[in-house]
């Protein structure tokens, strides 16, 4: 009986254990094969090229330069903006406030939304309601200068689908400024806002940080919602103004992978191309969870 | 900004009634009166930068708020036009033939009946969009949403039914079992899981899965829903494995404690009281996964073969609802019926997504309150 028993618990958790190692095996497996077949295809030529011979040769410069450009508009629409709201759900809001609850429910509901839908409502709101606004306004329809997809509006739908990661991370560095801080600025004779200009704020930037990186991973990862706002096949120069439209890596491997005339002639271009946004968002991650581990580690001590 | 501070200690110290400081240097203090001194200790004096600063907080917070109503708002208004002005652009119609009735009234019955043919099949009535095909862009177009739900249903469903029971077995070992060393290792694996770029996974199966699996199980399809579900297993695990960990390791100490004095083994306790006892959390995770699969669009554009049937077998290419406004929206024309059409597919689909969420967010505070409950 006993024997049996003792079985029964090695099958168990040989069983549980079994399901982990499946998971990291399958992590391995695709991080391996990624690097084994994009590595050979990495060089400095391939960094800094712009593709040639209808994208079946040449480098993937011009979706680096583009992926920058998104995640920087990006970020400078939406850290600032979840940053606030941030301050005012953890410093102005009462537990009462209606606002703050109902900010509190959209933020929640809104990370739930589908990446997709996001693309639909920049393309309804940015592109066809600013946008052709816009141009009705100054030029009169003539021109279709804003009306159409361009890296603004795709970066502002992007600000919007991190704007709930920016207002979580930045709102969880905030509480974790002792208490003792808040209340030695107030006792000096400093005011509300000064203290939280003067203590609160630099005291968790490493937490808006953190936001800020979390959201440009998250940013430049997500493809979908700019499958219409603004991403292009191929462009012959950079984005020089707003309202260009620009490539981007991750777009480059869907549209590589799927809608090339050749897909196999060009494997080796895919592979690599997402070996690149593999290693970016890697890179972005990593430092995010160190931030977010120096700031836990100051909380506790 | 030292030399402001200073000054205003000294305020702060004259309110307090110490007359030995002069008197106070801002502009905008009042000199001090003696009857109503006891009101400025008490009542908040109005500071402009304060006032200034607290109304544009509060504005901004209230804009951002706008912002996500305003998604709601726009994507479900988008899709109302396929409802309302159908009966609109009928009596439109029908104004413009009676125009022309007068000048040739001998056409009049043929014209009617081949307006309301083109009506009844080509606009997106109820019951067209309850049709069981997918042609939107046909002589006809037939705008059936039954085969893409059905196919979003179906990707989603397998992802979960691959991902649940690894994932959650992989949470119970490090919950219950697993050595220090190995919960390292996991833990990593899971966020670098949960980082991966879903165009990458979406590649992935595209280039790798898809052959290996056509290969082994040799199917007709090299793109179908199995893999388009496998694929999207990969970006649900960690999800799953999250919430369910949480679940698991919220599960009060006093429960295992009391199954392993009782003689229970490690095993045993495991199984039959910290699983049982996680199981609304668990369940949440599970409805989350559903939640996330049905939304995703990249991985199964890229990789379940995008044809819109409707069938039961898993082997077949499907097109989902998320695919759907992915490979179309793109060429659509602005305020066309199919335009609406794919906005009503994303409202749809935010209906599903955000039922699936409100459920498990249910689910997940019951845990709470047991919890809570219990330890009292």
């Amino acid at each position: 009986m006993k024997s049996k028993k003792n079985y029964t618990g090695a099958l168990v958790v040989g069983i549980t254990g079994l399901c982990a190692a499946a998971v990291v095996a399958l992590v391995i497996i695709v991080m391996a094969n990624i690097a084994s077949e994009g590595a050979p295809k990495l060089t400095w030529e391939f960094l800094t090229g712009a593709p040639t011979e209808g994208m079946t040769s040449g480098g993937i410069f011009p979706a680096i330069m583009g992926t920058f450009l998104l995640v920087v508009i990006m970020s400078i629409a939406g850290v600032p903006i979840g940053t606030i709201t941030a301050i005012y759900l953890s410093e102005y809001a009462s537990s009462k406030s209606v606002l703050a609850r109902l900010i509190r429910f959209a933020v929640n509901t809104l990370a739930g939304v589908p990446a997709i839908v996001f693309g639909l409502f920049g393309l309804g709101f940015f592109v066809q309601f600013v946008g052709r606004g816009l141009d009705s306004l100054f030029t009169g329809d003539v021109e279709l200068r804003w009306g159409q997809p361009n890296i603004l509006w795709a970066s502002l739908t992007m600000a919007l689908l991190t704007l709930p990661v920016v207002i979580v991370s930045v709102e969880e560095a905030i509480r974790t400024v002792p208490r003792e801080l808040r209340e030695a600025s107030l006792a000096l004779g400093a005011t509300k806002w000064q203290t939280i200009r003067k203590v609160v704020i630099p005291n968790s930037f490493t937490g808006i940080l953190t936001g800020g990186i979390l959201a440009v991973s998250r940013g430049a990862g997500e493809v979908a919602p700019i499958l219409f706002t603004g991403a292009a096949y191929f462009l012959p120069h950079l984005p020089s103004a707003l309202s260009d439209q620009f490539m981007e890596l991750g777009y480059h491997v869907y549209i590589m992978a799927t809608q090339s005339p050749d897909v196999e002639a060009t494997r080796g271009i895919q592979y690599a191309t997402t070996l690149v946004l593999l290693l970016l968002t890697f890179a972005l991650n990593f430092s995010a969870i160190f931030l977010r581990y120096r700031i836990r580690k100051r909380s506790v001590a | 900004m030292l030399v402001q501070n200073n000054s205003k200690t000294i305020e702060q110290t004259d309110k307090l009634g110490r007359h030995e400081i002069p008197a106070p240097r801002s502009g905008f203090s009042h000199p001090p009166k003696r009857a109503k001194q006891d009101d400025s200790l008490t009542k908040k004096r109005f500071r402009p930068s304060e006032f200034l600063a607290e109304k544009l907080i509060t504005f901004v917070a209230f804009v951002s708020f706008a912002f996500i109503v305003l998604i709601f708002v726009f994507v479900f208004s988008e899709a109302l036009p396929i409802f309302l002005p159908q009966e609109e652009k009928i009596a439109a119609a029908q104004q413009e033939e009676q125009e022309t009735y007068g000048e040739e009234p001998s056409a009049q019955p043929e014209k009617k009946k081949t307006q309301s043919v083109e009506f009844s099949e080509g606009e997106a009535t109820v019951k067209n969009l309850l049709s069981t095909s997918w042609q939107p862009v046909s002589e006809q177009p037939k705008y059936g949403l039954l085969p893409l739900f059905v196919g979003s249903l179906k990707v989603s469903l397998i992802a979960v039914l691959i991902a649940a029971p690894v994932a959650i077995l992989a949470a119970l070992f490090t919950a219950a079992f697993a050595p220090k060393w190995a919960k390292e290792v996991l833990k990593p694996a899971i966020e670098i899981l949960a980082g991966f770029p879903s165009v990458v996974i979406g590649f992935f199966a595209l280039v790798v899965l898809a052959t290996y699996i056509q290969n082994t199980f040799g199917i007709e399809y090299r793109l179908n829903a199995f893999v388009g579900g496998i694929a999207l297993a990969l970006a649900v695990i960690p999800i799953i494995y999250t919430i369910s960990e949480d679940a698991l390791g919220a599960v009060p100490k006093s429960f295992s404690e009391a199954s392993l004095a009782l003689g229970a083994t490690k095993w045993q306790t495991a199984l039959f009281v910290i699983l049982p006892a996680a199981t609304p959390g668990i369940f949440a995770a599970m409805l989350l996964g559903i939640g996330r699969a049905f939304g995703e669009t990249m991985i199964v554009l890229m990789a379940t073969g995008n044809a819109a049937l409707l069938s039961a077998d898993p082997f077949e290419p499907v097109r989902t609802m998320s695919a759907t406004i992915g490979a179309e929206m793109a060429e659509v024309v602005f305020g066309d019926t199919h335009y609406n059409v794919l906005f009503l597919i994303g409202s749809l689909l935010f209906i599903v997504t955000f039922s699936l969420n409100a459920i498990a967010e249910i689910f997940i505070r019951q845990r709470l309150m047991k919890r809570f409950g219990g330890a009292s």
